[in-house]
Order: structure tokens, then C-alpha cells, then sequence
């Protein structure tokens, strides 16, 4: 493994420090791809379209064709095959267009990527990467909007991330490569365009805790991906009646940062969960009940969801809007746990 | 195919005495195996290769220390004859902590990292994927080593096969696709099954390299096997062998059997690999009746001995029932 003597710079408009989430994502895989020959990026559409979302555009240029690999429509191959080239000692980062279609690729992802370790006896290990984009609010209608990493925060064996901010974007992926188990990120589609500063260089970033994002007194909301955002929103409005909301970012969907939701709860002893998934069966439901199990005499009011209506998310616009989370229903639930009302 | 061995030196020289010695190796291993199965020493699902011995002998003898294997759940002989110790076979088969999963797969998940064997792939197709991986990171750090990818044709009705078919041949990859063809897929004969019953045809349609050989002939195995691997280190990309063999024993202990006919199933015993080849050494003067006495012998030793071991292995404490699900710090 060999360090780079200057570390890439992100692509900076102006004079300002202004960069994207989807800019960071790139700068990161840029930081890892000088910082460690035996990382290469494979996906459909990743090197001469530039990735489906642009976050890999220039990516071949500048590092060639064999570590930045088009790959056919083959979700289940070429997740498999970054299985197999972790297990031979590289660090492969398999870019897969969205969790929908990840789908496709769930035998390896479930029967290898987080199996083997375990099926062997401790033998076997896959330090494998996989992206993917997750989530609704692009009109993208029923096949490429869902939000499915609970699925996978199910699943012994892997890691869950969800980066919600430009410094998570930035620094969550060279800790995944890093980490010996298979690390599964998943970047809400509706964050890419996200501008704001990030400092140079930017901060190191760990991917094993939650973080709060707003400290308040009156109610606990936790969220993740894009349901941070709708979170601080949510707690702007209700500072303005008096209600300080503190927001935990989850960032890390598997193992879950217990502590952290304990502490915050223990300190203000209501709790909103915000999780864009369907309600039956989600994260907000594990959250829920670890709540449950371990906070109960901490809380002062049951627990809220605001979760994604339970329906295949539709294509038209005030469809879709009303079966996600939005900052309104947010501040709604914050007020029936924190003063009875809604 | 060029002319097999046929007279004694040329016997000699293909190591035929040996291979005769693993396919009989492999076959009283599995008989022991159903024995304990019913005994209740070994549980859960126990599929046996017994007339498939040609196919793990001829191939996995033929590949070099640095290649890899994926196989099946239907692995025994692929593992004894990789090398992996039979008492940590035994032992896994058990359940115990000595195994070589420690104890944490069976029968359908034998695992030796420092050998190469990445198991016992109880996902139909599931291996393959992992198996073109492994070929790639050889392929972009300019190594020879291959990587072998077995597997019944059944598996040749999934995705994962024509995914992994058109990606390792698209790319070059260094796999040696071989296809245990026994006929059937579990109960379904390959005629109900596959449209287009050619294998090698569809396999040699994704652009590589596919040869159909006679799976009951250890010898013809190992042949087809060299000249696949000479091509596959030369940097010739992806080949596929259909080996054309079959099983005397039913899908697994579960299995009773009610899809074949008996008289084709005795039909195929007619070219049980192991008394064919003996037969042919014995013939030739390549080996002599004491000799394989000798070997039936050490082999029985052998077997007893696992099994004496495997029965006295502890277990693994249940305090340790989640160790292995993710790394351990000092762990690779």
C-alpha cells in the first residue's frame, strides 16, 4: 500500500470551497485509487458514461480502464465477482445503480459477501465495498425509488452505511475500504446535488458511530440518508414554538450506535424515528424497539414513526411527496411527544 | 481428443496408479460417510459423488498449488482430492470443532483457505460469480494461476451461468468452468430441464473454449484439464469442460430415488470409473492385485482413523457461536 505525496484536491468552483456530495463521493474514490493499487471501481456504466449519477465522471480518464471497469448489465456477476477479487486480496468497490436493482445481486450479497467469514470457520475474509443509490423523491416511480437498506441492516455479516452529509460522503469510504468485511454504502439520490463547504482537507471520519447533527433538549429525532435534512428542517420550525429538537444522524445502519440513541434519550426522553422505508418491518422499527427494550424508563412518551407510506412509491409528483417523510409530518410527531398534541 | 494412455509406460507416466488409488480413496470415504449418516453420526444433508470420482480426481489432480477451486455442495471428493486432510473432513461431517469450517458448514461447506478451496457452494451457481473475481485479481496482477469453478449442470439453467459465462469470456478471465453433467438436477432429468440439451454448444456460444469429455474416464479428464489450463495460462481466456458422468447414489440421503430407472442407473455402473481404470492397469501390468489390496488397506486404515478422531473432537463451546461473523481484531 503506498501513500500519496499530495492528496487529490476536490474540483473547486471559483475561489470558493463550495464542492457537492456527489464531488466528494468522487473525491474519495480519487483519495483511495492513488492511496491503494489494489482498489478499482466496477459498475455499469461507471467509466466511459461517467456513472449514472456522475459521481465516477473523469474517474477512467484519469485512472485507465482496468481500475475503473464498465461492466455488462450483470448485478449478480460483477457484485460476485468484487466478492471473489476481495477474497484474492484486492479492494474492490463494486458501484451497483440503485438498491432496487441490487435486488438482482442479493444471492451474493447475503449466500457469499456476508456468509463466507462465518461458513468457513473464520477462514475466508471479504473486504469488499459496494455502492449503491437508495431512495425516493425524483419521480423515479416504483422500481428505482425504494428504500431498501433495512433489508440489509438485517443481515449479520455486512456493515451499513448512509452517509447524509458532504463529510461523510467524503471520508466513509476510505474507512470501508479499510475495514476487513464487506461494507455496504448507500447514497440517497436525492443528495448528490447537496452543495456546501467542506474543509481542506477534510475531516477524518469514523464509520462506526452515530452523530448528533443538532443538540436540543425537548425530543430525540433520529434519522438517516436523506431524512437528516428533513430532520434540522423539522427542528428549525419547532425551535420557533419553543421545541429543541436534537437530531441523531444514524450514519451507521448495521451494527446500530445504541449508545448514542440511549444517551440522547436519556437526556430528552422522547423520541421521533425518521426512516423513508416502509413502516413494517424497518429500521425505525429496530430503533423502536431498542428504545423499548433498553430506554423505557427513560422515555416520557411512546415512541413516534414517520415512515414512507406503505405503498410502491408512484411517479406523480403530490404521490410521491405524500408517501414520503416530510419535514411537516416530522414537526407533527416532535408535538405529540413532546406536548400531546400534533 | 489426442491418443490416451494406453500401454503400461504410458499408464505409468500419466500417474494412472495414483489416480486410481484417490478415486478409490474418495468412493470408500463416501460409503463411510452414508454408513455414519445412518448412524446419526452425520446429520443434515450428505450428497454423495460416489461414480463422479473420474471428474475430482482427473480435474483438481491436474491443477498447480496456486490455482483455486469453487465447487459445490456436493464436494467430498473435491476436497480429499485437493488435499484437504481427511480428518478435518471427518471432523467437520461431525460438527466439531476440528473440522476444516470448524464445524460451522457440513458436509455442503468444506472450506481450506491455505489450499485454495473455497468450498462447498450449496447456492446453485452461487460459486461462479466469487470465481471470476478471484480470476480477475489474478488476471490485473499479471499471475498465471487459474481459478477452477465447479459445478452441476443444473446450474447451467441459472442467470448466474450466463452472467458469468459472458463476463469471463468478455473479459479473458482464467476460469476453468467445469460442468459435472450427471443428468440430473436433483430429480429433473436434463432433458426436462434445458431446451437446448448441448451444453458445450451454449457454453462455447459465449465465445470460449468448450470441450464435451467422458467423465467416467479419469485419464480423458485429466487430458482435457492440461490442455484447458495450458490455454488458460497462456492467457487464452475462459474454458469449459462438460464432463459427462453420473451418480450410482440418490440426490442426497433424503432422496428416494423415484425418477431413474433402474436399468439405466445399472446401465452407467457398466463404466463405474474405478474398476475400469484397475481393470485397464491390471491388464496392462501397470499395477498388480497385491497393490490394491495394499491400498484398500491403508485407505480403510485411513478412514478409520477420521472417523475414531472426528468422534473424539470436542465441540465448539457455544459461548463461541458468534465469533466469525465479522472480523476479530488480529484477524485478517
Amino acid at each position: 500500500m503506498t501513500a500519496t505525496a499530495a492528496r487529490p484536491r476536490a474540483d473547486r468552483s471559483g475561489d470558493t470551497a463550495q464542492t457537492t456530495y456527489r464531488e466528494a463521493l468522487r473525491e474519495a474514490h480519487r483519495e483511495a485509487l492513488h492511496r491503494d493499487p489494489r482498489v478499482f471501481l466496477m459498475g455499469e456504466d461507471v467509466a466511459r458514461y461517467g456513472g449514472s449519477f456522475a459521481v465516477s465522471l473523469g474517474l477512467a480518464e484519469e485512472f485507465g480502464e482496468e481500475r475503473i471497469r464498465d461492466t455488462p448489465l450483470s448485478e449478480s456477476a460483477f457484485t460476485g465477482a468484487g466478492i471473489g477479487a476481495a477474497l484474492r486480496g484486492m479492494r474492490p468497490i463494486v458501484e451497483i445503480m440503485t438498491v432496487n436493482f441490487s435486488l438482482l445481486a442479493l444471492d451474493q450479497i447475503l449466500n457469499n459477501a456476508a456468509t463466507l467469514r462465518h461458513m468457513s470457520g473464520g477462514q475466508l475474509a471479504v473486504p469488499l465495498v459496494i455502492r449503491m443509490t437508495t431512495g425516493g423523491g425524483r419521480q423515479l416511480a416504483a422500481q428505482h425509488s425504494h428504500s431498501l437498506e433495512g433489508w440489509y441492516a438485517h443481515i449479520p455479516g455486512l456493515r451499513v452505511l448512509a452517509p447524509a452529509t458532504l463529510e461523510d460522503a467524503r471520508g466513509m469510504l476510505w474507512p470501508a475500504l479499510e475495514d476487513p468485511d464487506p461494507v455496504l454504502i448507500f447514497e440517497h439520490g436525492s443528495l448528490y446535488p447537496l452543495k456546501c463547504a467542506l474543509p481542506d482537507p477534510p475531516p477524518v471520519v469514523d464509520i462506526a458511530h452515530a452523530a448528533v447533527r443538532r443538540a436540543g433538549t425537548d425530543v430525540t429525532v433520529v434519522a438517516y440518508g436523506a431524512g437528516v435534512g428533513k430532520a434540522l428542517a423539522a427542528a428549525d420550525l419547532l425551535a420557533a414554538e419553543g421545541i429543541e429538537a436534537e437530531v441523531v444522524d444514524l450514519r451507521v445502519l448495521r451494527p446500530l450506535d445504541e449508545p448514542a440513541l440511549l444517551a440522547s434519550v436519556a437526556k430528552t426522553h422522547r423520541a421521533v424515528v425518521v426512516d423513508e422505508a416502509w413502516r413494517s418491518g424497518s429500521l425505525s422499527a429496530e430503533v423502536s424497539a431498542r428504545l423499548a427494550e433498553k430506554g423505557f424508563f427513560d422515555l416520557d412518551a411512546p415512541v413516534e414513526r414517520v415512515c414512507g407510506a406503505e405503498v410502491p412509491l408512484p411517479y406523480a409528483g403530490h404521490l410521491e411527496r405524500a408517501a414520503l417523510p416530510q419535514p411537516d409530518d416530522i414537526v407533527a410527531a416532535a408535538r405529540r411527544t413532546a406536548r400531546g398534541d400534533g | 481428443m489426442t491418443a490416451l494412455a494406453q500401454d503400461r509406460e504410458a499408464l505409468l507416466a500419466a500417474g494412472a496408479p495414483q489416480l486410481l488409488r484417490q478415486m478409490m480413496r474418495i468412493r470408500r470415504f463416501e460409503e463411510k460417510c452414508a454408513e455414519l449418516y445412518s448412524a446419526t453420526k452425520i446429520r443434515g444433508f450428505l450428497h454423495l459423488c460416489i461414480g463422479e470420482e473420474a471428474v475430482a480426481v482427473g480435474v483438481i489432480t491436474s491443477l498447480a498449488e496456486g490455482d483455486a477451486v469453487i465447487s459445490t455442495y456436493r464436494e467430498h471428493g473435491h476436497a480429499l482430492a485437493r488435499g484437504v486432510p481427511m480428518d478435518a473432513i471427518m471432523a467437520e461431517m461431525f460438527g466439531k470443532v476440528t473440522g476444516c469450517s470448524r464445524g460451522r458448514g457440513g458436509s455442503m461447506h468444506l472450506f481450506d483457505a491455505s489450499r485454495r478451496f473455497y468450498g462447498g457452494n450449496a447456492i446453485v451457481a452461487g460459486g461462479m460469480p466469487p470465481a471470476l473475481g478471484m480470476a480477475l485479481a489474478d488476471q490485473m496482477n499479471d499471475r498465471t494461476d487459474v481459478t477452477a469453478c465447479i459445478f452441476g449442470e443444473g446450474a447451467m439453467a441459472e442467470g448466474e451461468f450466463h452472467e458469468s459465462a459472458n463476463l469471463a469470456a468478455l473479459w479473458g478471465l482464467p476460469v476453468l468452468f467445469v460442468c459435472e453433467n450427471n443428468r440430473y438436477a436433483m430429480g429433473t432429468a436434463l432433458a426436462r430441464e434445458h431446451a437446448e440439451t448441448d451444453l458445450t454448444a451454449r457454453a462455447a456460444s459465449y465465445g470460449m473454449v468448450a470441450w464435451a469429455v467422458d467423465g467416467m474416464d479419469v485419464l480423458a479428464v485429466q487430458d482435457a484439464t492440461k490442455r484447458a489450463l495450458a490455454q488458460l495460462r497462456g492467457g487464452g481466456g475462459p474454458c469449459f469442460l462438460e464432463l459427462r458422468t453420473y451418480r450410482f447414489r440418490a440426490h442426497s440421503m433424503y432422496d428416494p430415488d423415484r425418477y431413474r430407472d433402474k436399468a439405466e442407473v445399472e446401465r452407467w455402473r457398466q463404466s463405474d470409473p474405478i474398476p475400469a481404470l484397475s481393470g485397464r492397469l491390471l491388464a496392462e501390468g501397470a499395477v498388480t492385485e497385491q497393490e490394491i489390496a495394499q491400498w484398500e488397506g491403508e485407505i480403510a486404515a485411513e478412514i478409520s482413523a477420521s472417523v475414531e478422531s472426528a468422534d473424539a473432537a470436542p465441540l465448539e463451546p457455544v459461548e463461541d457461536l458468534t465469533r466469525f461473523v465479522t472480523s476479530e481484531p488480529g484477524t485478517p
